[in-house]
């Protein structure tokens, strides 16, 4: 039987942090209080395991283990403290799968009408997947996908499915 | 099919993750108008094949509003700009009149002297 084209795997200990501020003027200190530089516009920025991304003109979403979601929120509100900026745990209010492997971009493909070829190395795309938002970055040798966890369900179903095997995109 | 690039986040993004939002440039009418003025300033949409400015949103994307000019009957997108503009830049005015000579702004409100303030988006 022929192989899946990816191997879709639930990220387990997934933190974030959604930040909104107006990032001209509370981005030096958002990054200090981080260690991480600000992304540039739709590109995201490691350090470690955390990935800040940018999510619109207003809006960061931090990215990290969970276990280090406590620490980061207080040195976060401890920087903007004073300043007009929302921060916030939203690790309950997405889920994140790996979709992993040569033909991780094809599995994409199938279910985003989003350019994902274009999209630098260290970008981050927000678009949908078939009829729910998703973000999406590349991760080791595939992508990772974010979504919101009402719509778990149905996005594992639609990764799974558009990974089917003898589904290939290439021509035959 | 309609792409736009949205002047938020610089993606190019399909009609499908995208959200219309009506007309661009209206102004509101009042306190204190007509009922008649009101009515046109809720109801009155102009309809025009060719040149349109409209309103959109990019919905599965950043999330912010912006506008585009295009053209009714081909799609032609012509630009898209910030939605904190009272009126079409120069830039896309330029762009709109390289393609279609013929053609001459219509009833599109005065810039405002002072952008309104805008609630979150």
């Amino acid at each position: 039987m022929a192989e899946a084209l990816a191997r879709i795997t639930e990220i387990s200990g997934l933190g974030m942090i959604q930040i909104r501020a107006v990032l001209s003027e509370t981005g030096p200190d958002i990054a200090q209080a981080l260690g991480i530089p600000i992304p540039e516009r739709t590109g995201t920025s490691l350090a470690g395991a955390r990935r800040l991304c940018w999510m619109s003109p207003d809006e960061l979403l931090l990215v990290l283990p969970r276990d280090q979601v406590a620490p980061a929120l207080a040195a976060l509100a401890a920087s903007l403290a004073g300043r007009h900026a929302l921060v916030l745990d939203v690790s309950d209010m997405r889920v994140g799968f790996l979709v992993q492997g040569p033909s991780a971009g094809q599995v994409l493909a199938k279910l985003t009408p989003a350019n994902l070829s274009a999209m630098p190395q260290d970008g981050m795309l927000r678009s949908r997947a078939a009829q729910v938002a998703c973000a999406i970055w590349r991760q080791d040798e595939g992508f990772a996908i974010i979504g919101f966890r009402s719509v778990a369900d149905y996005l594992r179903a639609l990764l799974v499915n558009a990974a089917s095997a003898g589904t290939s995109l290439d021509p035959r | 099919m309609l792409t736009l690039t949205c002047p938020c986040c610089g993606i190019t993004a399909d009609e499908t993750e995208l959200h219309p939002g009506g007309e661009a440039h209206l102004k509101r009418v009042g306190p204190g108008s007509s009922a008649e003025a009101f009515e046109t300033y809720l109801f009155a949409r102009s309809n025009p094949k060719g040149v349109h400015f409209e309103r959109w949103r990019h919905a599965y994307g950043c999330g912010k509003w912006f506008l585009a000019a295009r053209c009714t009957a081909t799609l032609e997108v012509f630009g898209t700009y910030l939605a904190q503009n009272a009126a079409p830049p120069p830039e896309i005015l330029a762009a709109i009149r390289a393609r279609r000579p013929d053609w001459t702004p219509t009833a599109i409100a005065p810039r405002d002297p002072e952008p309104a303030e805008r609630p979150n988006e």
